[in-house]
């Protein structure tokens, strides 16, 4: 038998009244997986990853990590897990060292030997005995991959890492992903920005009101969208997507786009980038409801 | 040391870093020095109160009758400024998902938040006590104390009632500490648990004093703040001492058992 995934979850349904924030959602994230989770905001990203990390109970489905469920088994599902979600917090009346001091000695085992470790790696050992309360956005989404890492995690849970940050922190903060990705963590990501996912992820699920529209290789994604007769030559090349095909066969992709229920935005002919398929994924049609449900969640 | 026991020392550190702590704790032990320093002053007294008679006698007296003035509403007031926000205030500044996807079970943050808030609630008693027998004996004296039945009382045997009587009077206090954080569990609004857990103990006090509820009156909260008067007695009624220990073990037990079982299953998510 092979080793149970790092992420694998099954029919994951999380409903507040009338609103279904997350529907029927099947994740899977293999070893060394960098695996973007992409959708616009309200979609059911963070309800997902709450699930996951046992914050929340699901309404109907099951959330495993390497095999643990949290609701069965509680914090010990956690092993070898870290993250965050919806962004770091952290006690603001408390400096950046004896946060992390706190969160290690609720560690099995105790991880203080790892903090100037892991402040270090995100640069923060100048600010560390500083009040967390006049930390910027970007220290404190810093800390809280140093808080991560502190568990010297096999998975890695990060919702939005890059969300608020400036241009040069959003650089760091992926400089830093591909780091710990290539140090062989498995890497779950949320994010609503596609170049981001484009940029550090192997694969991708795409999320759309609270239900998964594709999931799998991100190589694979142009292909399984234009899997249509009578197109041809599909080639993604610096970031754009081209193939060639006659009038019938693109009217016949828009209404099969349709009916897979994927909205998009514009189809140009000569001209169809990667980037634009996935704005037609995901924010194509994003609509007031998603809005009510990010608010509900 | 055991996971309690880290969670524990972190919940007490947390106390100690806010200022809602110092400000309960300054309270508790402003009023007896402003009491004593009023009397000091001023002619005339709490002669109504148990031992208020004798409160210029000595400084053992302080403390008894700062006790009967207190429960009223002031250390029901400190007591529930913190003990209201102990959880609800993780959940609004978002750090009770933060410590909850570490390797600690709910159940064992829930253990070291309830036992940091019974650590306080003692403290404020103690700390009260203390600081008015010594306002007290600095005023007047360390002399010997008058009981309750009228007999005198060694000052070395009055410093042991009285620190039995502190003992007993905490266990009313962490009924509506309980209580405190039982609303801050379920409610996660911190502000609406201090008023809720302040007026639960008003309540308490209000059904005391109206008429008709004499039956259920030994039963209530608020009477067994006046638990202590059975060691003030010669020889000791251990009647009021020993329903104070039962009625509070309710009082404290069922809201906490409450709060836990919501606290294992609630979802954490963004306020």
């Amino acid at each position: 038998m092979s080793p149970a995934p790092p992420v694998e979850a099954r029919g994951l349904v999380k409903r507040y009244g009338d609103i279904v924030a997350v529907d029927h959602v099947d994740l899977v994230v293999e070893p060394a997986d960098v695996f973007g989770y992409l959708g616009p905001n309200g979609a059911g990203k963070t309800t997902s990853l709450r699930m996951l990390l046992g914050l929340i109970r699901p309404t109907a489905g099951s959330a495993r990590l390497f095999g643990h469920d949290p609701l069965i088994d509680g914090a010990k599902a956690l092993a070898g897990v870290a993250g965050f979600v919806e962004g770091p917090r952290f006690y603001p009346y408390l400096s950046g060292r004896r946060n992390l001091e706190l969160l290690a000695d609720y560690d099995d085992p105790v991880s203080r030997p790892r903090i100037d470790e892991v402040l270090g790696l995100v640069e923060l050992r100048d600010r560390a005995k500083d009040r967390v309360g006049g930390y910027s956005h970007g220290m404190r989404q810093r800390l809280g991959i140093a808080a991560a890492l502190l568990r010297s995690p096999r998975l890695l849970l990060l919702d939005e890492p890059t969300t608020g940050l400036d241009p040069a922190g959003m650089r760091d903060m992926r400089d830093l992903v591909r780091r710990l990705a290539s140090d062989g963590i498995t890497i779950l990501l949320s994010s609503h920005l596609l170049y981001e996912v484009e940029e550090l992820c192997n694969r991708v699920a795409i999320i759309r009101k609270g239900r998964i529209v594709y999931q799998g290789a991100l190589s694979e994604l142009p292909a399984a969208l234009l899997a249509q007769p009578g197109i041809d030559a599909v080639e993604s090349r610096d970031g754009e997507l081209l193939f060639t095909a006659d009038e019938d066969a693109v009217a016949a992709l828009t209404v099969a786009l349709g009916r897979a229920r994927i909205g998009f935005t514009a189809l140009v002919p000569e001209r169809a980038s990667l980037e634009e398929l996935f704005l037609g994924m995901t924010d194509g049609e994003s609509s007031d409801h998603d809005r009510v449900a990010e608010v509900a969640v | 040391m055991t996971a309690v026991a880290r969670v524990y020392r972190w919940e007490v550190a947390k106390l100690l870093a806010q200022k809602r702590t110092y400000l309960g704790l300054g309270a508790a032990i402003a009023v007896p020095i402003i009491f004593v320093v009023v009397l000091v002053l001023k002619s005339g007294g709490p002669n109504d109160v148990p031992l208020g008679r004798y409160i210029r006698d000595t400084g053992l007296a302080v403390p008894f009758v700062v006790l009967f003035f207190m429960s009223i509403w002031g250390l029901p007031l400190i007591t529930a400024l913190v003990a209201g926000d102990i959880v609800a205030s993780e959940t609004q500044n978002g750090t009770l998902k933060t410590i909850l996807t570490r390797s600690r079970d709910r159940g064992e943050v829930f253990a070291g938040k309830v036992l940091a808030t019974a650590t306080y609630t003692i403290a404020l008693v103690f700390a009260m006590g203390l600081v008015g027998l010594v306002a007290g004996s600095l005023a007047w004296g360390f002399h010997p104390l008058t009981s309750l039945s009228g007999t005198t009382v060694s000052p070395g045997h009055g410093l042991a009632l009285l620190l039995a009587s502190l003992g007993i009077y905490v266990l009313p206090l962490a009924g509506i500490a309980a209580f405190g954080v039982m609303l801050s569990t379920v409610t996660r609004n911190s502000a609406a648990s201090v008023v809720g857990a302040l007026m639960w103990a008003l309540l308490m006090q209000l059904l005391g004093v109206l008429p008709g509820t004499e039956s259920i009156r030994p039963y209530l909260l608020g009477t067994q703040f006046d638990a202590w008067h059975g060691f003030l007695r010669v020889p000791a009624d251990w009647v009021p001492v020993t329903r104070a220990l039962w009625v509070c073990a309710l009082y404290i037990g069922i809201p906490l058992v409450a709060a836990y079982l919501v606290f294992l299953r609630r979802d954490v998510a963004g306020e």
